[in-house]
């Protein structure tokens, strides 16, 4: 046969690369607030050392909501456009009741354990239930309005229904609730969840927020659900003839990443204080598409990275170019989408096996007998 | 042939548009058989196994497979009561490894699908259950490979592969030797025999090359046009008049 196999490596090792990488991450994340700190001089909670908190804030709020993205188009192969919806849907759930819910229940109903007082920690569990609750239903929604369809079909509708959300959610008749076209604004938060005031707690829970949800998402793609889902990206036909029914595991696919989604909205109407019609909006999926497509399709630390990178360029490309920043924003992606058409870090899973032959080539140069030829590469697939 | 009838066609039809690909076929199927089917390309072959395995609804008919009708049962409902299918044109999931393949056909028939914290890798059941199928298509040492990356041949035995590792009550095969050359084709005949007769199964086997039709299979059915033209045993069938006139004159005639 013309073509040596491509060989995929059993689960055995490359675990440990990916656990010392995610633990320097979360040392070096947890540290850089201390460390800018100390370089600068300035407060935490002022100055560049605030700033460049706010900017990791948003990067790992969009990390978890591109990884959600992720875990529909690259491992569902799900073609969602309406995955806006759900971040949205969490920003607005939570907006809503902590702007018109929350203040009167506080001022009415104080819930009192011995001397503390445990009103907005009650309050806050409550709308955090009601965000999962608003997320489970908006992937409900989308799983089941696509059951049957397929392809461009089914692109179609998750865009028409999310673009239904978006003009409800900007219709003047509810101004008074959502704040129509202009957002909703003023919500209130207790202090210590205050980005203004301290911006510090919510960098620490925005990054605890990353953390978890990449272990929970990285054990559910490994799961036997997660490789069903897998599969049915792969072959729904023959799925369905081993004893699989795929609008099953479709909808699992839709309503966890819809949670997860809910809650990166959630957090992000928290560090922004509002909620706004874009967070529905196209752009907003077809931003954690870029980041997804960037950052490589079908892993996990591929959107993390695009996040990252979207967000740096984000804020250099405006102080660079000015307001011409997104078409240089869109030849840059053209190209990364010509060079690394698996994005960086599936392009990188595919070519490390040729690297590591080629490091062992010159090895061999420098050793003086001749060692049995095991041509073996690791490479991997794009996915996983 | 005294065994129970395990799956049975009643007067099924299949129509496309104008063309009827399926033309009132009755067939019975008995335990512990092979049961051949051949026939001209066109004759309705593969068609007739998307009616039995679920894939299309037939125009009129009744499928009957344990004695309970299942004509309205979905394909993922089937493979649950017993029925596996490998396909003429080869249907694998190609970027995932020859392991992941088969291991999630057997994880399918097992009871762990919706948990969604454990590690798959952790169910070992499901592993040595994919490594003992590995074993019985020949594919032992491929098992990190991806499926697509396959030699055509290897890429014929995983397909069986992931039928067999549902541990189906039937097995349907349609052509499995398709675009295979001739020195391949023993291998498989083996694989099929051993997997059929050492579980007690039942099989369906479409098949184009004679040899291994007459071989190994017990019943054959002739099918032409839609419809069924003869069936009886490989003798019978070799020395039907009727059938080397009509078909296996022209087509096989070298071998009948
Ligand atoms: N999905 C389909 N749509 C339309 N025509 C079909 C379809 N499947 C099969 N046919 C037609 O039905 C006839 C029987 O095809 P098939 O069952 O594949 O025959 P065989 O497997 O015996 O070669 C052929 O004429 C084929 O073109
Ligand atoms: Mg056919």
């Amino acid at each position: 046969m013309a073509e040596k196999p491509v060989t995929q490596k059993a689960v055995k090792k490359p675990m440990k690369v990916k656990e010392v990488g995610f633990l320097v991450f979360i040392a070096l994340m947890a540290l850089l607030p201390f460390v800018l700190n100390l370089i600068t001089g300035t407060g935490l909670n002022e100055g560049v050392t605030k700033f460049w908190q706010g900017q990791l804030i948003a990067f790992f709020i969009m990390a978890v909501f591109a990884m959600s993205y992720d875990l529909l188009i690259g491992f569902g192969g799900i073609l969602s456009f309406g995955h806006a919806a759900s971040f949205g849907g969490g920003a607005y759930a939570f907006g809503l009741l902590m702007k018109h819910w929350a203040p009167n229940f506080v001022k009415e109903n104080p819930i009192m354990l011995g001397n503390t007082d445990l009103t907005m920690l009650v309050v806050l569990l409550v709308v955090l239930l009601v965000v999962l609750l608003v997320s489970v239903a908006v992937g409900l929604l989308f799983a089941v309005t696509s059951m049957r369809l397929k392809g461009t079909y089914f692109a179609m509708i998750t865009l028409a229904l999310s673009t239904a959300l978006f003009i409800i959610i900007k219709s003047t008749d509810l101004h008074e609730w959502t704040g129509a076209d202009e957002g909703l604004h003023g919500i209130s938060l207790p202090v210590w969840l205050n980005p203004t005031q301290n911006r510090l707690t919510v960098y620490f829970i925005t990054l605890a927020f990353l953390c978890v949800s990449y272990l929970l998402l990285r054990r559910f793609v490994n799961s036997p659900t997660g490789r069903v889902i897998v599969a049915n990206r792969e072959n729904e036909d023959r799925m369905r003839m081993i004893g699989y029914n795929p609008v099953t595991y479709r909808t699992i696919a839709f309503v966890v990443a819809s949670i997860f989604a809910g809650l990166a909205g959630m957090f992000f109407s928290i560090w922004n204080m509002s909620a706004t019609p874009t967070m529905i909006s196209a752009v907003t999926t077809v931003n954690a598409l870029i980041m997804t497509i960037m950052g490589g399709m079908g892993t996990l630390i591929g959107p993390i990275f695009g996040a990252a990178i979207s967000q740096i360029i984000q804020q250099f490309f405006y102080t660079w170019f000015g307001a011409r920043w997104p078409l240089i924003f869109g030849v840059l992606f053209i190209l990364i989408v010509m060079f690394l058409p698996y994005g960086i870090v599936g392009t990188w899973r595919l070519q490390k096996g040729n690297l590591r032959e080629g490091w062992k080539r010159l090895l061999r140069l420098f050793t003086t007998k001749s060692e049995a030829e095991a041509p073996e590469s690791g490479q991997k697939p794009p996915s996983m | 042939m005294a065994n129970e009838v395990l799956i049975e066609a009643v007067n099924l039809s299949k129509a496309f548009g104008g063309l009827i690909a399926v033309d009132n076929v009755s067939l019975q199927v008995r335990e512990h058989t092979i049961h051949a089917i051949i026939g001209p390309n066109g004759a309705g072959k593969t068609t007739l196994f998307n009616l039995l395995s679920g894939v299309m609804p037939p125009t009129s008919g009744r499928v009957i497979f344990k004695g309970n009708d299942i004509t309205q049962v979905s394909p993922q409902r089937r493979a649950h009561l017993g029925i596996g299918r490998s396909f003429q044109i080869t249907n694998i999931f190609p970027n995932l490894t020859v392991l992941e393949n088969i291991r999630l056909a057997a994880q399918a028939m097992g009871k762990d699908n919706f948990k969604m914290l454990h590690l798959a890798d952790n169910f070992r059941q499901y592993i040595d259950r994919a490594e003992e199928v590995i074993g019985v298509v020949g594919l032992e040492g491929r098992e990190w490979v991806l499926a697509r990356n396959l030699p055509h041949g290897e890429k014929r035995k995983l397909e069986l592969g992931i039928m067999i590792a549902c541990s189906p009550d039937l097995l349907l095969f349609d052509e499995p030797t398709a675009g295979m050359s001739s020195e391949q084709v023993p291998d498989l005949i083996n694989i099929i025999k051993r997997v059929v007769e050492h579980r007690n199964r039942t099989a369906i086997l479409v098949e184009h090359r004679m040899d291994m039709v007459m071989s190994i299979s017990n019943v054959i059915t002739v099918m032409n046009q839609g419809r069924v033209l003869a069936e009886g045993s490989p003798h019978e069938i070799a020395n039907n008049p009727q059938v080397q006139t009509a078909y296996l004159g022209d087509l096989y005639g070298e071998l009948a």
